[in-house]
């Protein structure tokens, strides 16, 4: 027994460096590779889950989702709600950031209330959002007529169920980039701003030409960090709207699965879910470049 | 003069404070709602103008335990939450040591792959070969889909922590007479249980959050919290109290936990984002 286990130990010492990573590669490799590679092939078939076996069809799926006026509605829905709410989210994130950088009696307890919506539930908080948005007895319809402003239909309209949907996103993914942001204005090198101040620079100089620049690759990587999941909103649009009214906020992503667990269809689902990961891998690529060359100026 | 400018600065830091507890009113105001919705009877929550000052009540926290079985959801939402974390740590401990120290970029690569794919490009596949197996509604079933989430965090987040450790430490114990799987345990993780309290926290989160998953691959054995208070909305009519009630036993733990790692949570989502 102790042989067995010193040779063991001698084993796992020689071959650390492939020993280490090994047990999670493989598991990596069987339950996301796998997946993934099944998911390619269902892609070129014609299949409907339950009847009869998958047929190859090559790119015939793909040929199909072109003239699918769903899919060009489901792109439409993922640039407007993820642009949307990206961007409000970076800014705003940014916005607070810099006016919560200084030293303050409760500070603490600030950057501990922002942690909560980032942990919370999506689905619990999104039910809550749903009460709240009620344009008949929900509570924010209370609060704006109780400050002289019109309520709004929120989620019941198809012309403001996008901007209510990045309101929720925003309220839940804002605080998490102003704290990776004010980590990050927190670790900026201090010469700069000395040398600016005894050169006169007024504030908004300041932002522009020293903390913007620096500060620039945090927020690129925040926004990377968001947009991995924030381009495959589920929980909560699901949650609040199922897409709807009608399909005014079907995403992309929303409509595979429709596709995939309503219709059964899991050839020409599979081909959605290829094409929003093409739209993940895009967007990434795009702002890694940028990230790259943000560090390099 | 020199009593003005001390007015003025205390006016500025009185207006500082209050623009800095307006910053805090959307994230608590929502939470507050939810508890309240949950304190409130039926009839209350569809008042109009709604109502803040009420007399509150345990009725539906009673309901949601007796009626809905919520303590079997919340077991099995633990149950899946317990493995899916053990098996990524140990799983994952030792890959993000090893891809830190030797480098292994490559790893990294399968990793990023895993994070960007779509949750519902697994889920097809899952579902089919769960079928096949009999596998639907299993908690194995639940753990294997959950670890496509919680190994790559794992690792992803453990690979900045261990970065930060000095390779001369480990020299050290070497020459002591430690073999290197000793040092790995004895030596070197010690030293990151900061970062691994904060995966193991934040893999916790993820997998007792988890929705899609747990959807389609969930049932009435192995329901967990997010599906089961999905289920109060599609009974036909809408329970908003026993959403409140069930929507704030949910958050509850995961912020507690998120709350005790809060430092450490922001420290690791900064250095993993600004690496890759």
């Amino acid at each position: 027994m102790k042989t067995a286990f010193s040779a063991l130990s001698r084993f796992v010492d020689r071959r650390q460096a492939f020993v280490y990573p090994a047990p999670a590669v493989i598991a990596l490799f069987l339950i996301v590779i796998i997946p993934i590679g099944y998911n390619l092939y269902l892609s070129s078939a014609k299949w409907t889950i339950g009847l009869g076996q998958p047929r190859f069809i090559g790119i015939g799926n793909f040929i199909d989702l072109l003239s699918d006026e769903r899919v060009l509605n489901g792109v439409k829905v993922m640039v407007y709600f993820s642009g949307l709410s990206l961007s409000l989210e970076v800014a705003l994130g940014l916005l607070i950031a810099l006016y919560l950088n200084r030293e303050f009696k409760g500070s603490e307890i600030v950057q501990a209330i922002y942690i909560f919506p980032f942990a919370a539930t999506p689905v619990a908080v999104a039910l809550i959002w749903r009460v709240m948005l009620n344009p008949e007895i929900g509570v924010m319809n209370y609060l704006l007529k109780s400050v002289g402003l019109p309520g709004s239909l929120w989620v019941s309209s198809p012309q403001t169920v996008i901007p209510a949907l990045v309101l929720v996103d925003v309220w839940k993914w804002t605080p998490m980039i102003t704290l990776i942001v004010l980590a990050g204005l927190k670790s900026l090198p201090h010469e700069p701003y000395e040398a600016a101040q005894i050169d006169g620079a007024n504030a908004l100089q300041i932002f522009w030409y020293i903390t913007l620049p620096l500060i620039r690759p945090v927020l690129i990587a925040a926004l990377m960090l968001r947009s991995l999941d924030n381009l495959k909103e589920f929980d909560m649009i699901y949650t609040i709207t199922q897409g709807g009214p009608g399909i005014a906020s079907e995403t992309l992503y929303l409509y595979s699965y429709t596709v995939g667990f309503s219709f059964f269809k899991a050839g020409y689902g599979s081909a959605l879910m290829v094409v929003v990961f093409l739209m993940v891998l895009v967007f990434n690529v795009v702002m890694n470049r940028m990230r790259l060359s943000a560090k390099n100026t | 003069m020199k009593t003005g400018t001390r007015i003025t600065k205390s006016f500025k830091s009185i207006l500082f404070y209050a623009g800095a507890i307006a910053l805090c009113v959307p994230p608590v105001f929502v939470f507050v709602w939810m508890i309240l919705t949950g304190l409130k009877t039926g009839v209350q929550n569809i008042a109009y103008p709604p109502e803040f000052i009420f007399m509150p009540t345990l009725e539906n926290f009673r309901a949601v335990f007796q009626q809905y079985n919520f303590f079997r959801y919340l077991i099995n939402s633990l149950i899946v939450a317990c493995l899916a974390t053990g098996i990524s740590l140990a799983l994952g401990l030792p890959a993000a040591y090893s891809i830190a120290k030797y480098r292994q970029g490559k790893i990294g690569i399968i990793i990023l792959v895993a994070r960007m794919t779509p949750f519902v490009s697994y889920l097809l596949p899952w579902y089919i070969i769960f079928r096949h197996l009999k596998l639907i509604d299993t908690y194995t079933a639940l753990t294997i889909t959950h670890l496509i989430i919680t190994l790559p965090m794992v690792i992803w987040l453990m690979v900045s922590f261990f970065e930060g450790i000095p390779a001369e430490l480990e020299d050290a114990a070497m020459i002591d007479g430690c073999s290197r799987l000793q040092s790995f345990i004895i030596i070197v993780l010690p030293l990151v249980r900061n970062g691994i309290a904060t995966s193991a926290i934040m893999s916790f989160i993820f997998s007792w959050n988890q929705f899609l998953f747990s959807l389609i691959l969930s049932g009435p054995k192995t329901k967990t919290v997010p599906v089961a208070v999905y289920n109060f909305i599609s009974y036909g009519k809408i329970d908003w109290a026993g959403i409140g009630a069930a929507a704030t036993l949910i958050v509850l733990p995961v912020s507690v936990f998120a709350f005790f790692v809060r430092r450490t949570i922001v420290q690791g989502l900064t250095m993993g984002a600004l690496k890759k």
